[in-house]
């Protein structure tokens, strides 16, 4: 589906990064996106960096801060495209070209898209890792992470590590991904649709302070998703006025889970700063705009106008406001 | 409580909500939430996930550890004990380690900076020589893989206490039922649990089991971080295996000796290892720290040319990679268990073109007489 010669399966999204960060050695640089999902941070920064490597965090949407950050000893650059949780959007074919140049690998995190809206390989990058508990498996119900390559040389280098260090995923688990897979373009066309039409509706909002949903033509990421996949995804990051606006709506939805996680049929919600990013300095998050204002959707497939009702009811406490 | 029946009543036994008397197939990702401040008992299941804990439970349990932890594999168990260390560290290991430890840390870890020496681990003298001031662990496998090898766990613990290092063992060929390192001093016990606990030769896991809750904490972490957990397909499935596994040991144990004999009688066999045997040089420090020799036995034919010909004859045991399994395996560990080995190590440490492998299971063993005879002959 991605487009490439090989693919590898893992026990989780994780084993799948923590896999490809083993291809690397003590003294290795890479460049990775700052705002990136919480769990692939502390991996880094926490078990990585002790073992020798270095990494530099950068807004992956300069392509320019992202050719300067490369030195002599990067290997690789980690994007995720979008990015979780602020859904902003890098040039994955001006990176890689910059990436070949300067002979670093370039690493797409394509959770968020699926190969169904985007393929990086085809883009010019030269792995692509997917945390497959999200939208490809689809149900909340299986943990696996997958790992594709355009050429076998990379992917013999792959398939060592994977083999020597055993992380991964069983035969049950498989069949329960391949099996979601299967329903892939029915759930996400269908979650497309809600979410934009839930973005659209916050963008109306006079609680919510700011939408960031890529699928937008107002946002500043449309233009540049727009010539590289087949469409904004399904996650939707808003910010509303106070920590205590936020608290609530997460204690008032109903129909909306509140839940770490994504991609499944169901609408959950997710409080980052305190969730999925709870392992950066909260400065540093503050900085990004991850903050405690800030709530992420992973929109399911219900119906778009019970979905609204239930957001209407949580962040004003009545259905009708909408 | 007699470990045979722990191995049963193991406080998971019966389902809280349901009676049920199988623990329930959590297939869920990720749990509701019902507060900001503080999480239910689960929140993600790469963190923690219901059916995956129960079988953690057990095996720390029956270990006598503090808390257990399921991996995607064996390996997966290993290489996250391994990433509990940092760059200059180094790690003294037994020679004739299982092949997929030795190429992990030869190829893997050695990139990241973790160094380590392969010592011969009868000899607690070799074992103190290689200790160097970065030392930071003991790696061991008591009997060793392939060649059954005893290591006097008391003088090894006592050791790893006098220099501070951490006591690591992979106690896959004897399981808790047989071999319970934690009350000698060890502090991590791994497993393939593919092999023994699982019994059945139909998943693949991997367990590790810490002592205190120092290490525990350690492990917890770059098990989440690291993320390579065991499903909790098969996770139901290795308790379900761990059930009838004094039973299956029992069986294994009781064919295995009965072959060792045998085999030991025949002029086409130039050695048997098995720890049971009476001329085995670690019986009797075997015999002082397990409650039986196992259901493993490696022997060696006169040649290699024999060894390559009787491999191909064997109709009983299946011929391939792995053990443990209810089923017979034979295998032959220079180019199966021990290909990731160095040829020149395996040569010095003597896993030899002449060396096989059987993992006796529980069919008659009279039936697998006739059958290795036939092979023999």
């Amino acid at each position: 589906m991605d487009g490439g010669v090989r693919g590898f399966a893992y026990s989780s999204g994780m084993a799948a990064i923590t896999s490809l960060l083993l291809l690397f050695k003590q003294g290795d640089h890479l460049v990775v996106t700052e705002d990136l999902y919480g769990g692939t941070f502390r991996v880094i920064d926490k078990v990585f960096v002790k073992h020798g490597l270095s990494a530099t965090y950068v807004d992956t949407c300069d392509s320019n801060a992202v050719n300067r950050a490369i030195r002599e000893n990067t290997r690789a650059i980690l994007l995720e495209v979008p990015t979780n949780p602020l859904l902003k959007v890098a040039d994955v074919r001006k990176i890689s070209g910059i990436a070949r140049g300067r002979g670093v690998l370039t690493i797409v995190d394509n959770t968020f898209m699926t190969p169904y809206l985007m393929r990086p390989l085809d883009l010019g990058a030269d792995a692509v890792v997917y945390s497959a508990t999200k939208f490809i498996a689809g149900h909340n119900d299986v943990l696996a992470g997958l790992v594709t390559v355009k050429n076998e040389e990379l992917g013999n280098r792959i398939y060592f590590v994977q083999n020597s260090v055993g992380a991964v995923l069983g035969p049950q688990d498989c069949w329960l991904v391949i099996r979601g897979l299967k329903t892939l373009s029915v759930r996400i066309d269908r979650q497309l649709e809600n979410a934009r039409t839930i973005a659209e509706w916050l963008s109306r909002c006079a609680a919510v302070k700011k939408v960031y949903y890529p699928g937008l033509e107002t946002d500043p990421g449309h233009r540049l998703l727009k010539g590289q996949a087949r469409g904004g995804g399904a996650m939707v990051s808003f910010e509303v006025a106070d920590r205590g606006i936020a608290e609530a709506v997460l204690k008032k939805v109903r129909l909306i889970s509140f839940a770490e996680s994504l991609g499944g049929v169901e609408t959950l919600i997710t409080y980052p700063a305190f969730q999925t990013h709870s392992d950066m300095e909260p400065k540093e998050r503050e900085r990004m705009g991850i903050n405690d204002r800030l709530l992420r959707l992973s929109v399911g497939i219900e119906d778009a106008g019970d979905l609204l009702d239930d957001l209407c009811q949580a962040l004003y406490g009545v259905e009708e406001n909408r | 409580m007699k470990i045979g029946t722990k191995i049963l009543h193991t406080g998971n036994e019966i389902d809280p909500t349901t009676g049920a008397v199988s623990v329930p197939i959590f297939n869920a990702a990720t749990f509701r939430q019902t507060s900001v401040d503080a999480c239910g008992p689960y929140d993600y299941s790469r963190s923690g996930n219901p059916t995956r804990n129960a079988l953690e439970e057990i095996i720390a349990n029956l270990e006598g550890g503090v808390k257990g932890f399921a991996f995607s594999s064996g390996m997966a168990a290993i290489s996250s004990v391994f990433l509990l260390f940092s760059p200059g560290d180094h790690i003294v290991a037994c020679e004739d380690v299982y092949g997929g430890a030795y190429r992990v840390l030869n190829k893997l870890f050695s990139r990241l900076g973790i160094e380590s020496t392969f010592v011969d681990f009868t000899d607690i003298g070799k074992i103190r020589e290689a200790v160097r001031p970065n030392t930071r662990a003991l790696y061991l496998e008591t009997p060793s893989n392939p060649l059954l090898k005893i290591t006097d766990l008391r003088a090894v613990s006592t050791l790893a206490r006098e220099r501070g290092l951490l006591g690591i063992i992979d106690n896959t060929f004897m399981t808790p039922y047989l071999q319970r390192q934690i009350g000698y001093g060890m502090d991590i016990v791994i497993h393939s649990a593919t092999k023994y606990l699982g019994g059945h030769s139909d998943l693949v896991a991997g367990l590790a089991v810490a002592a205190d809750g120092k290490i525990a904490g350690q492990i917890k972490f770059i098990q989440n971080a690291f993320g390579a957990v065991l499903g909790p397909h098969d996770s139901w499935l290795l308790m379900r295996g761990i059930k009838t596994l004094k039973a299956r040991m029992d069986m294994h144990q009781r064919g295995a000796a009965k072959l060792a004999e045998w085999l030991q009688g025949r002029p086409e066999v130039k050695e048997v290892l098995f720890p049971g045997l009476s001329g085995h040089p670690g019986r009797a420090i075997h015999e002082s720290q397990a409650d039986g020799p196992g259901g493993i036995v490696s022997f060696r034919l006169q040649t290699e040319e024999m060894t390559k010909k009787f491999l191909g004859r064997v109709r009983l045991p299946v011929l391939g990679v792995s053990l443990g399994g209810v089923e017979s395996i034979i295998s032959y560990p220079v180019t199966m268990s021990h290909a990731g080995m160095h040829p020149d190590h395996r040569k010095r440490v003597g896993i030899t073109e002449d060396l096989v492998r059987l993992s006796v299971g529980i069919e008659d063993p009279d039936d697998l007489i006739e059958d290795l005879e036939s092979a023999l002959g």
